[in-house]
């Protein structure tokens, strides 16, 4: 038997041997691309592998998050956040509906830019994930055990919330700002009296540490700057928080130019700790506001959302030595700092070069009073005295930079369409490799961490053109991901993204595989329409609405035959999946019904509405493929006229 | 049985190799040979090997954990038919005890257990499995099943007991994916 194989395993190498076409004896080894250099080997991921990392991508103007492996690039999953999903009846389902409220009523949409894992101690700890949405700001935490959304908050004051959802070192706050500045509290007035009078809320918001729910403990009411991207400082740095901003010209026109007058906008350096102190002290002013806090529960499989009516603020002036404007040249647009926390990166867009700031520099600063005046009231320190180094890349149009935790930066520039590796500490540009093309974020598995896992940089393209084969006009975005264990960086691979990632989070696949929920279990369903049995299946009546309990297992609904509806009629098919076996769902849809399909989990209850409008019989059936009788899988609902006699009545296999 | 297999696959190598020499010839590393020599042997891959605790047992998982079908399990093993018990399904397997197994002419167990008589073994134990998932109820009102060996069981009630092929139903065990019905007979297509 063994004999057999090995002779069958030789034949196989020589294969392989001879199958290595295109390569000329190694002669240009760079031409024959990634067959030589091996690149090929190391995104491949045998069929039935496992990828070594997960990647979690926003899905921009998607409203989602996407699930990737790396290094294979291959997507497992759309979370469904800020976007109805009909793929599984987010957004649709009444349980999910009250997910999406807003103060503007239901928004079905938004646009998700930058998820961040939840921290412990500064590491990655793989709790939740939480991504902002940038048009109606919300933040949302989403489970990493059941990969599902499970809260949004809205987030008043607040427009454009871009310099979100980065968790501070052990998830106390997730920290949402504010793009555009807005009269606070919104009002009938000119906009051309912005200047002076418009203000930008940066948000902090706590962190439950058992169940993650979140809750906006305080608002810091800022000068009307655009507040553009944001972190957290960590180790020594801890308790601060970092947002560039630009147009602190407070243009409210023309910002392409008018926003681009002043040399240096600023990085402003928010002591947290010290606001914290101050609020829990009984520092700031409740403001009247109006903002929606949705919560989903997995033992109801539903979610509620609550109106909140209140939000605390904090004028900065108010708390004396807690908020200080670092000057940084060029409109910066990505404010990222190292894993040490001692440097904090201002990625001035508009430029060259990175301005690098020491945060030893900057308390020794603070200490010293060296200040270079003021803006409405904020202590500005002196670029001078701040400064820890400028990297003269030779590229332009910094945004973003990532850490591998050797001591190296990686940092994109949009307009030369490249990654620049360089030292921290010698900022020495190290390496560069194009991108295909415009890069706009890229992310390092635990990048914006005290402990990034530095074997991968995945750089996300905001324009795609040629890399792939065409398809009209509108393409997706492409991913590119290199190898960066060594010294120089090797471009392995090149993948299509949904939507359009902005940034992307990722971590270890061993932090989440081992936790990973295979269903929910019916004996702890709490759902108030779940049907727990088959003989529990009814259908009842109350004026108008009609509510039917229904079960569902390989291969029927229990009922499947359904008399008594009349056209005028709100049905609620309250639907319970009775499998307990992972990875089998069942679907539901009913002819002509003006929603999307449900797909239930096992053990979980969803509820669908119909509004019947047609006399008939309209069947409904099952849309996942559940098993060999899935075709079987199906009912019927017979609707009456409205002021028909027939009794209500339901049955299965009679 | 497998080193048929092995030897039919020889000759497809052979041809992969002659396809494949292109004209340059480099040395290239061949861990993905490696690779392969680690991986698990065909027979042991699929669904039925799926690492789960969590889920409800299937079919497979039940008979497995019965002191009263080790035979069954051990032909289930020798024809490789663990993989189709933890489809989907739904599916019916009606399971002979190993006291039915006992019952039949001494010799034949042994006999269908060699590798040579793989096929019949399956075909046999295909018999007992239907693609559906009725209770005792429906059972009752159906008078034949259409079987995964493509041949059919007549379904006959007498009083409150039904057989199945001639066989009894003695038990009931619900998977997650159909309905183990215990059996005190192996019922052998006609």
């Amino acid at each position: 038997m063994k004999k057999y194989k090995f002779q069958l395993l030789s034949l196989l190498g020589a294969t392989l041997f001879l199958t290595s076409c295109g390569n000329n004896n190694g002669q240009s080894g760079k031409s024959s691309g990634a067959l030589n250099s091996s690149a090929a080997e190391k995104v491949y991921v045998a069929p039935g592998e496992h990828d070594e990392f997960y990647a979690f991508m926003s899905g921009g103007y998607s409203g989602n998050l996407t699930v990737y492996g790396l290094p294979s690039g291959r997507m497992f999953k759309e979370i469904p956040v800020f976007s109805q999903f009909p793929t599984s009846g987010y957004g649709y389902s009444e349980e999910t509906k009250p997910m999406l409220n807003t103060s503007h009523g239901f928004v079905p949409w938004d646009d998700a830019h930058h998820p961040d894992i939840s921290q412990t101690a500064g590491e990655l700890d793989g709790r939740w994930i939480f991504i902002n949405g940038n048009n109606t700001p919300r933040i949302a935490r989403i489970s990493l055990s059941t990969f599902e959304t499970e809260e949004i908050i809205e987030v008043p004051n607040s427009a454009g919330n871009h310099s979100s959802s980065f968790v501070t070192e052990n998830s106390e706050y997730v920290v949402a700002g504010t793009r555009f500045s807005v009269p606070i509290p919104q009002r009938d007035m000119p906009i051309n009296e912005y200047k002076g009078n418009f203000q930008g809320a940066l948000s902090f918001i706590s962190v439950e540490p058992e169940h993650g729910h979140m809750d906006i403990k305080f608002q810091l009411i800022m000068p009307g700057f655009n507040y553009d991207l944001a972190h957290p400082g960590r180790g020594k740095s801890h308790g601060w928080f970092f947002f560039t901003t630009y147009n602190t010209e407070e243009a409210n026109s023309l910002q392409e130019v008018n926003a681009s007058q002043n040399d240096k906008d600023f990085i402003a350096a928010i002591n947290w700790k010290k606001v914290e102190e101050y609020v829990n002290n009984g520092g700031g002013t409740k403001v009247p506001a109006n903002y929606a806090h949705n919560v989903y529960d997995e033992s109801t499989h539903m979610a509620t959302s609550t109106m909140k009516k209140e939000v605390l603020t904090v004028n900065p002036l108010d708390v004396p030595g807690a908020v200080f404007f670092l000057p940084t040249p060029k409109s910066p647009h990505g404010c990222d700092v190292d894993p040490t926390g001692n440097y904090i990166i201002g990625n001035g867009k508009l430029s060259a070069d990175l301005t690098v700031h020491s945060f030893d520099n900057m308390i020794a600063a603070i200490e010293g009073k060296k200040f270079d005046g003021e803006a409405y009231g904020i202590p500005i320190l002196k670029f001078e005295d701040v400064l820890a180094g400028t990297v003269k890349s030779g590229g332009l149009g910094p945004l973003h930079t990532e850490f591998d935790g050797k001591g190296n930066a990686y940092t994109t520039f949009f307009i030369s369409s490249e990654v620049v590796k360089w030292e921290l500490g010698t900022w020495e540009v190290k390496d560069r490799q194009p991108t295909y093309y415009s890069v706009g974020h890229l992310m390092i598995p635990g990048g914006n961490s005290k402990k990034p896992f530095g074997k991968y940089v995945v750089a996300m393209n905001k324009i795609t053109k040629d890399r792939y084969l065409p398809v009209g006009p509108e393409m997706e975005h492409s991913a590119q991901i290199y190898d960066i264990s060594g010294e120089k960086m090797e471009l392995l691979y090149d993948f299509p993204t949904h939507g359009e990632p902005h940034y992307a989070a990722g971590c270890p696949a061993d932090l989440l595989k081992p936790k990973a929920k295979k269903f929910y279990r019916l004996d702890e369903n709490k759902h108030p329409y779940a049907v727990l049995s088959p003989d529990q299946a009814r259908v009842e009546r109350k004026g108008k609405e009609v509510h039917i309990y229904m079960s569902t297992i390989r291969s029927h609904f229990t009922p499947d035959n359904i008399e008594g509806i009349k056209v005028g009629d709100k049905v609620y098919f309250h639907i319970t999946n009775h499998e307990q076996d992972f990875d089998v769902p069942h679907g539901f849809s009913m002819i002509g019904q003006n929603t999307s399909e449900l797909l239930i989990m096992p053990g979980q209850t969803k509820t669908s509405l119909w509004e019947p409008k047609q006399v008939g019989v309209w069947p409904f059936y099952c849309t996942d493929f559940c098993s060999a009788l899935h075709q079987e899988m199906q009912g019927y609902v017979r609707v009456s006229p409205a002021n028909s006699n027939i009794e209500l009545s339901w049955s299965l296999g009679d | 049985m497998k080193t048929i297999h092995l030897f039919k696959l020889i000759p497809v190598a052979v041809l992969l190799v002659f396809f494949y020499s292109c004209k340059n010839e480099t040395s290239q590393s061949n861990t993905s040979v490696t690779k392969t020599a680690e991986a698990a042997p065909q027979s042991q891959q699929g669904q039925a090997f799926v690492e789960d605790n969590v889920s409800n047992p299937n079919v497979l998982q039940i008979a497995i954990k019965s002191p009263d079908h080790t035979t069954l399990v051990a032909a289930v093993q020798a024809a490789q038919l663990e993989n189709a018990l933890v489809n989907a399904g739904p599916l019916m397997v009606f399971a002979p005890t190993n006291a039915a197994f006992e019952a039949l002419p001494s010799g034949t167990v042994e006999n269908l257990l060699k590798p040579e008589n793989k096929e019949t073994l399956a075909t046999i134990l295909k018999h007992h499995v239907t693609a559906g998932n009725y209770d005792m109820n429906l059972l009752k009102k159906v008078k034949k099943l259409g079987q995964a060996d493509d041949t059919s069981v007549q379904v006959e009630t007498k009083g409150d007991d039904i057989y199945v092929g001639g066989a009894k139903i003695i038990g009931t065990v619900k998977a997650s994916n159909g309905t183990i019905y215990v059996v005190d007979k192996v019922i052998l297509p006609q």
